[in-house]
């Protein structure tokens, strides 16, 4: 958060060339192997994304923010959890961006800080036992280190 | 009595839609006046051309009404297709029942009823008329072009090469216009002055050219085909006929003045040439900047001078042209940045516009292409370039689109990435514009392979904060305020009209819309005419417009003019006024009426006259006229009571 600067405005964004050209944004390029700055934000993802209405930040704007290096605010999104790769948003993308990349290399940016987004106290038992085992695995692999 | 013909027009459903077409011709079939009446779906096509011309000769017609739309759109086809089935051209009339009855109007029976009463008083007006034949008027074969920039070189050449002389003038010491200080042109990065230079000099040295730098236009009179112009050439102070522009004179000259070719970025002599690659490469002295004008001391350039070329005391010269059509080509200029409150009104230091980042990108430019911020010379790391300074602002600013800032702020980032790798450029935005061929591409390029930011919002204010200017702008793509504490601000400034653009076309008498750029006859169908004839406009004068569009306008401007010039006459329409002499009273009072000088007064006879070469026929004189003595061809007071008994009879 200390790219906000209180004593100008409480609100306004700093941007700087090390955030939106920083190890951040090149690190999920490098992830991801697809380029941020080939958005042109024209919003098709998150029109088409099926899970959209259970994300707290769409996916045109999780790209959005990755183009200006916000990673704290992305890194602690639900969206990047809610994303079922389905794969909609890549098929769909103007500009040949695999978006389901994009958000696979946050959650393991996510993960690489040692924090489990999934484990058995998460699950209710009586759920746990009619769930498929290949799922449990599934959110296991997903969403824990 | 003539036998007249009416043809009413559909228009499709424009004019069927609301007048009853046929219930109009079964009216107008039992009118004695009128001795053939039909209608037809699209009287214009040419199956309905077809249908006038059969009508003509099959019914043994005189004369023809073509009821239909304005007769700016189609009298003269009508009257073409009358001439060509044997009847003279002004036997036939347009009455207008689109326009002014089915586009205006709902009630389909009071819509009908007056459509007739307008067919009926064109039928008497056409009962009235009489044949006329087009009045010849001589041509003045030669053409003037005023605005050396890219699109008055281009229609000065393509005249040129039709074997037309072709005078350019040029308000500044050198042509060349804006494109000259372009660094280089979206979306092929191509070097502007490498481009451009070599038609500099070829318009300067072709034959049939007539270059006048350092002159404007200082009347107009006469009409199409005929005018005569009055050229003030100012006095240069130098002899630019021995004058071997070495330069000796520039390099002494005491006195410093702000460079306008590099928006202020450096400074120039008294004398000067405005950049070295100028056409014609001789010297000016600016009277205002030259401290012997000011103060009666210096005369240093004189004595440097080896072949004795300074003339202090060298006068404006007016020359006077005859030429047959003009093409107004004045370009563009950019809103003062000092206009714009909320960016610093332009004394922020390193807020600057987007010609000036031109000179500083540009090889030729001050820093020779590297970029240097002005406040320091230092290489600004952050950079931030604002679209729509004062365009796309209808409460305070210019309504329009500027229309080339999109394109050259993209060139602008990409070309500051080129020479500054590590540097970062942000566009704050509202839309990006990209029409044109390969310019979506390129914005592409710029923001995907150059990593431009672009930030979607308007910035609200930049000030000063230790050697950075601080931008405050918006990002709406995510909804946050956005701060950039930038080295280096790029103002992209609306394009706005030349200043001097309003006394130009006072003494030209031609038409700019509301925001003084020039108004063309017709937005579609005629955008490279003026609304008065023999007048021709290309470039930005007309619009803001990028270089390709410029020189597509001079080019079409230029075979206009090539046409209008291609004979030694041309046909001026002939409704126009007339006297008759027995009852004139000399009163002259139509001389002082008239609009276009066309009416004279002969002293031996004691009559006025009419010079039906510059009547236009608007009428004015007509009307004026106390005795009666002054009537219109085809339109004469009798002929207006018809017309008037005809619309206010039953219908």
């Amino acid at each position: 958060m200390d790219d906000r600067r209180s004593e100008t405005e409480e609100q306004r964004l700093l941007l700087r060339k090390e955030a939106v050209r920083g190890e951040f944004g090149l690190s999920v390029d490098e992830l991801s192997g697809q380029h941020l700055y080939a958005c042109y934000q024209c919003g098709n993802c998150s029109a088409g994304c099926p899970l959209a209405s259970e994300m707290d930040i769409l996916p045109s704007m999780v790209m959005r923010l990755a183009q200006l290096g916000q990673k704290d605010e992305l890194l602690a999104s639900r969206t990047i959890w809610i994303c079922a790769s389905c794969f909609q948003c890549t098929v769909r993308c103007p500009r040949g961006i695999d978006i389901q990349q994009v958000m696979d290399a946050l959650r393991q940016m996510a993960l690489r800080e040692k924090v489990d987004h999934f484990g058995p106290d998460d699950i209710d038992p009586g759920l746990a036992a009619t769930v498929p085992q290949p799922g449990l695995v599934s959110a296991y692999r997903k969403l824990s280190t | 009595m003539k036998r007249v013909g009416v043809f009413v027009c559909h228009c499709g459903i424009n004019i069927a839609g609301t007048v009853d077409v046929e219930r109009v011709v079964e009216v107008l079939r039992e009118d004695p006046r009128i001795a053939y009446a039909t209608n037809y779906i699209y009287m214009c096509s040419d199956p309905g051309q077809d249908m006038v011309a059969d009508a003509i000769r099959e019914q043994e017609l005189d004369a023809v009404v073509i009821a239909a739309c304005s007769p700016t759109l189609h009298e003269t086809t009508f009257r073409n297709v009358s001439a060509t089935a044997g009847i003279n051209p002004y036997m036939c009339e347009i009455a207008n029942i689109r326009e002014q009855c089915s586009w205006v109007h709902t009630d389909v029976d009071r819509a009908t009823d007056k459509a007739i009463r307008i067919i009926r008083s064109i039928v008497e007006k056409v009962h009235g008329n009489e044949a006329l034949e087009p009045i010849p008027v001589p041509v003045t074969r030669r053409a003037m072009v005023i605005g050396g920039g890219v699109g008055g070189i281009q229609a000065a050449l393509d005249i040129a090469n039709a074997g037309l002389e072709v005078i350019l003038v040029e308000r500044e010491p050198s042509i060349g216009g804006h494109m000259a200080q372009l660094s280089e042109t979206f979306p092929t990065l191509d070097c502007s002055q490498c481009i451009l230079t070599p038609k500099m000099v070829e318009v300067s040295k072709h034959p049939n050219v007539r270059l006048m730098t350092y002159s404007e236009v200082e009347d107009v009179s006469g009409y199409v085909g005929n005018f005569h112009v009055r050229i003030r050439r100012h006095a240069p102070s130098v002899n630019w006929s021995t004058c071997t522009g070495c330069g000796d004179c520039m390099e002494k000259c005491p006195s410093k003045v702000p460079s306008e070719f590099d928006r202020g970025l450096t400074e120039r002599g008294a004398i000067y040439v405005p950049f070295p690659q100028a056409v014609p490469n001789k010297p000016v002295i600016d009277r205002d900047a030259c401290i012997y004008y000011r103060t009666g001391k210096c005369r240093l350039c004189e004595k440097v001078c080896q072949i004795g070329a300074i003339v202090f005391d060298q006068r404006d010269e007016i020359v006077e042209e005859d030429v047959g059509a003009i093409i107004v080509a004045t370009g563009y200029d950019t809103l003062p940045c000092a206009d714009l409150g909320e960016y610093g009104s332009g004394e922020v230091p390193d807020v600057i516009d987007g010609l000036a980042f031109e000179r500083l990108l540009s090889a030729s430019g001050p820093t020779t292409g590297k970029v240097r911020r002005p406040s320091d010379g230092k290489t600004p790391k952050e950079v931030v370039f604002v679209q729509c300074a004062g365009s796309r602002d209808p409460e305070r600013y210019k309504a329009y689109c500027s229309k080339i800032c999109c394109m050259y702020t993209a060139k602008h980032a990409l070309l500051y990435k080129h020479r500054v790798h590590d540097g970062q450029p942000y566009i704050f935005y509202i839309d990006v514009r990209t029409g044109g061929k390969g310019y979506e591409e390129f914005y592409h390029r710029t923001e995907e392979e150059e990593g431009v930011v672009y930030l979607r919002g308007k910035v609200s204010k930049i000030f000063r904060d230790g050697d950075k200017s601080v931008v405050w702008g918006t990002d709406t793509l995510t909804g946050r305020n956005i701060e950039i504490r930038a080295d280096l601000v790029v103002l992209a400034t609306a394009i706005v009209s030349q200043p001097g653009v309003q006394d130009l076309v006072r003494k030209l008498k031609i038409q700019v819309d509301k925001d003084g750029f020039l108004s063309e006859a017709h937005p579609k169908l005629r955008p490279v005419e003026s609304i008065t004839t023999g007048f021709y406009l290309a470039g930005c004068a007309q619009g803001p417009k990028d270089i390709p569009e410029t020189v597509a306008q001079a080019s079409g401007a230029a075979s206009k003019v090539i046409g209008l010039l291609a004979n030694d006459e041309m046909q001026h329409d002939p409704t126009v006024a007339y006297v008759d002499e027995d009852l004139c009273g000399a009163c002259r009072i139509c001389i002082s009426v008239c609009p276009y000088d066309a009416r004279e007064f002969d002293e031996e006879k004691g009559v006025a006259t009419v010079n039906e070469a510059l009547c236009e026929g608007c009428g004015a004189c007509v009307a004026a006229c106390g005795c009666g003595a002054t009537q219109q061809r085809n339109l004469t007071d009798g002929q207006i009571r018809e017309m008037i008994s005809a619309s206010l009879g039953e219908a």
